[in-house]
């Protein structure tokens, strides 16, 4: 007996110190933290009325944006910032805030032209624009701060009749198939933080898939936040008409900064009758340092609307990065016969807090939704699950299926599900399951005495329970995204 | 296969090995040479385990005292990677499972460090592929168990076979294999034993670690080593194993 127990006191302190081990693999410094100069045409700090007629009116836009920024804004001021997510940070100053901020503006006719320094920029992001652009085959819409500054391949997706430009160039260019979408998805006062997107967005992408057209490749866009304490407000919006599809990638990196940065985006999704939009994201913003200072607030309200029949909208996300991060892509299951997806790897470190998840909200007959989220925590980081199933009245035979796996690593950090299952028709098949793990120094101990190291051991370790979620991806991304993880885990054993 | 002149192995000289502070080795002497195949046996707490471990360098088993030299080199100051690509191997008693990670994956990445280690070829996964099934066949595995995770959902038999599997796809010096025999059948036990067999060469050496004999009668031993106490009170050939089942462990404790 006394034997056993000290070797239970014994293991405590075997986990402490493979826990050391293991946090020196994974408490990589960020790579991408540098600031790029480039002068930058910026609002003073602050919002009201008068500094949304600013953004509007340096963007020339039409009386009826102003009108639904003003009324988001408006909406917004009666709202309180929610406060249930399992997440804590210090009161956001909205007052504190530079709402908009841009490149001097420049004509650009093609790659050529853009500004060298932007070009080392995504070179060190290791974005080789020009030739990961031609050699993928992916049209590259690039947003910088909050100004599209270059994009191509716009011709070759035009003679398919595929729109895919900033938001801004298509509040000019197709102003009706913006005004019949925007808002239909996330309205302005959805909640607090897309509210306040709706009022001062800044910039984004805008992308539309005409009737029966396949795009032809992968469309992708590489955000970048530069400006110190500017927030970022991106407002996405895709839209398939019937029989279309379309797979978009966004990639995300920040660079490094004391002050945090709020960031509140809105992405919407339109899949009318026999569409299919599949949006995937690997995001690795600036997260703060090891003791929890600075780091990107990343709360996005992302949905997706399966209006037509037979509609599907995906997501696949890898989020790595951000001090905190408040996300659920959902996908609301209007029309019948439509699917919904969500795959998700978290990977939070030092003190990140994540509150992830979706929501599948079932409302056409024989919707059917999948959701399968892989969290993995070290350091002391909180990472949680949170996620809501809703089968409406008239969905019969609706279908979900849910699995929730968590690996800690090490012994401070946490993780927790937060499942929300609501059915209102006694048709509908919901399966939830959940898995927690620990990566062990049993296991460890396994790979080292077959003479595989710490580092290659926990990278196969991560690899293999995040597969589900990395087949999802597209080839490249898988890749880009492999890479990411193991950057993070990367460390000094040895 | 005993021969004086052959090559040392492993030399090991008064080892200590402390587990959670209680001294469980208390002064070990154990020599082992190419080509021999050594048995150590003892009753349970005699610290048969606990030696195995600590000679691979298993982290919660702290070696306070003695030396331990594999083909000259001072193991105690390798890491366990270290010592694997070394060319030493434990057959574990409990195989972990790991989820998620494919069985294939793991086997192939275990087999190109070592070989790499030894400035041997290493294979793609389809060159690997044909090498692990061809060694399953012998070891009357189910090639399937490649595409699960590592031990996971495996039987206590499959477990020891992959462990086996492994043994034979690393080709180690030094194979020392703990409780190999428990949780085996008979006809799981005999293919098993068999395809230990088989991996026996001249230039290599394999201690049993087990309880019982029975694994005995298909590996025949060179030496037989009892334990207890910490240290080995007996040591004997193939008689000695057959004696101590027929009178028990109290018997070499009484003399």
């Amino acid at each position: 007996m006394r034997l056993r127990r000290e070797l239970q006191r014994k293991g405590k302190g075997l986990t402490d110190a493979m826990s050391s081990v293991l946090e020196n693999l994974v408490n990589q410094p960020y790579r991408h933290g540098f600031v790029t100069d480039i002068e930058s045409d910026k609002a003073p700090k602050g919002l009201s009325e008068d500094t949304i007629r600013f953004i509007s009116a340096k963007k020339s836009e039409p009386e009826w944006l102003l009108e639904f920024r003003l009324k988001a804004y408006r909406h917004w001021l009666t709202m309180q910032e929610p406060t249930w997510p399992n997440v804590k940070y210090p009161k956001v100053d909205f007052q504190d805030i530079i709402y908009y901020s841009a490149p001097k503006p420049k004509k650009l006719a093609s790659m050529d032209e853009v500004d060298p320094e932007l070009l080392r920029t995504f070179e060190k992001l290791g974005v080789p624009m020009n030739e990961r652009a031609k050699l993928a085959g992916v049209a590259v819409d690039v947003i910088f701060d909050s100004v599209s500054v270059a994009t191509t391949y716009k011709q070759k997706l035009a003679e398919v009749g595929i729109i895919f430009c900033s938001i801004s160039e298509a509040v000019h260019n197709h102003p009706d198939l913006v005004r019949k979408h925007l808002g239909t998805v996330v309205p302005t006062g959805d909640n607090y933080y897309a509210a306040l997107n709706s009022a001062v967005f800044t910039d984004g992408s805008f992308c539309y898939i005409p009737k029966g057209v396949k795009c032809p490749m992968e469309l992708s866009t590489y955000f970048r936040i530069n400006t110190e304490s500017s927030g970022q407000f991106e407002r996405t919006l895709i839209v398939a008409e019937e029989g279309a599809s379309v797979s978009y990638l966004e990639g995300c990196t920040a660079p490094k900064f004391d002050s945090n940065q709020l960031h509140a985006a809105v992405v919407e999704l339109v899949a009318l009758d026999d569409a299919e939009i599949k949006y995937s994201t690997v995001q690795n913003w600036y997260a703060g340092d090891e003791n929890g200072r600075g780091g990107i607030y990343n709360f996005v309200t992302k949905r997706g609307l399966c209006k037509g029949r037979n509609s599907k909208i995906s997501w696949t996300q890898v989020e790595t990065g951000s001090a905190i991060t408040w996300k659920y892509p959902s996908c609301v299951l209007l029309g019948d016969n439509s699917i919904g997806e969500f795959y998700s790897v978290a990977l939070t470190n030092h003190h990140q807090q994540a509150d992830t998840g979706t929501k599948m909200v079932h409302i056409g007959r024989n919707t059917r939704s999948r959701i399968i989220s892989k969290g993995i925590s070290a350091g002391q980081s909180n990472n949680s699950y949170r996620g809501l199933v809703k089968i409406g009245p008239r969905a019969d035979n609706a279908r979900n299926y849910s699995q929730c796996d968590s690996m800690l690593i090490g012994s401070k950090s946490g993780a927790n599900t937060f499942p929300y299952i609501q059915v209102q028709n006694s048709g509908a098949t919901v399966e939830h399951e959940a898995t927690t793990s620990r990566i062990g120094e049993e296991q460890m101990f396994y790979f080292a005495s077959r003479g595989i190291g710490a580092e290659e051991a926990v990278s196969m370790i991560i690899n293999g329970f995040c597969r589900d979620v990395f087949q999802q991806l597209p080839m490249e991304f898988a890749v880009e995204a492999t890479k990411l993880l193991g950057l993070k885990l990367e460390g000094s054993v040895g | 296969m005993k021969r004086a002149d052959a090559k040392v192995l492993l030399e090991v000289r008064g080892l200590r090995v402390q587990v959670g502070g209680v001294e469980i080795v208390k002064g070990l002497d154990f020599t082992v040479r190419a080509g021999e195949v050594h048995a150590v046996m003892g009753p349970n707490g005699s610290g048969k385990s606990t030696f195995a471990k600590a000679i691979v360098g298993h982290p919660l088993y702290q070696v306070t005292g003695g030396t331990v030299a594999f083909e000259s080199r001072n193991l105690l100051e390798m890491t366990p990677e270290a010592r694997a690509r070394a060319g030493l191997f434990l057959g574990f008693q409990y195989p972990v499972e790991i989820p998620g990670v494919s069985n294939s994956s793991f086997l192939r990445l275990a087999y190109n460090t070592v070989q790499a280690a030894r400035g041997s070829d290493e294979l793609d996964p389809l060159e690997f592929d044909d090498l692990a099934r061809e060694t399953m066949k012998a070891l009357d595995m189910d090639p399937a168990l490649l595409d699960r995770s590592v031990n996971d959902g495996f039987s206590g038999g499959e477990k020891k076979r992959n462990e086996i599997l492994q043994l034979a796809l690393l080709a180690p010096r030094l194979a020392i294999l703990d409780e190999t025999d428990s949780g085996l059948d008979i006809d799981a036990l005999r293919v098993v034993a068999n395809g230990v067999s088989r991996l026996i060469t001249p230039d290599n050496a394999v201690v049993l670690v087990t309880h019982y004999q029975r694994m005995l009668n298909y590996i025949v031993p060179d030496y037989v080593h009892v334990m207890g106490g910490g240290r080995i009170v007996k040591t004997g050939g193939k008689a000695l194993a057959e004696e101590l089942e027929a009178r028990g462990y109290d018997w070499v404790r009484a003399a």
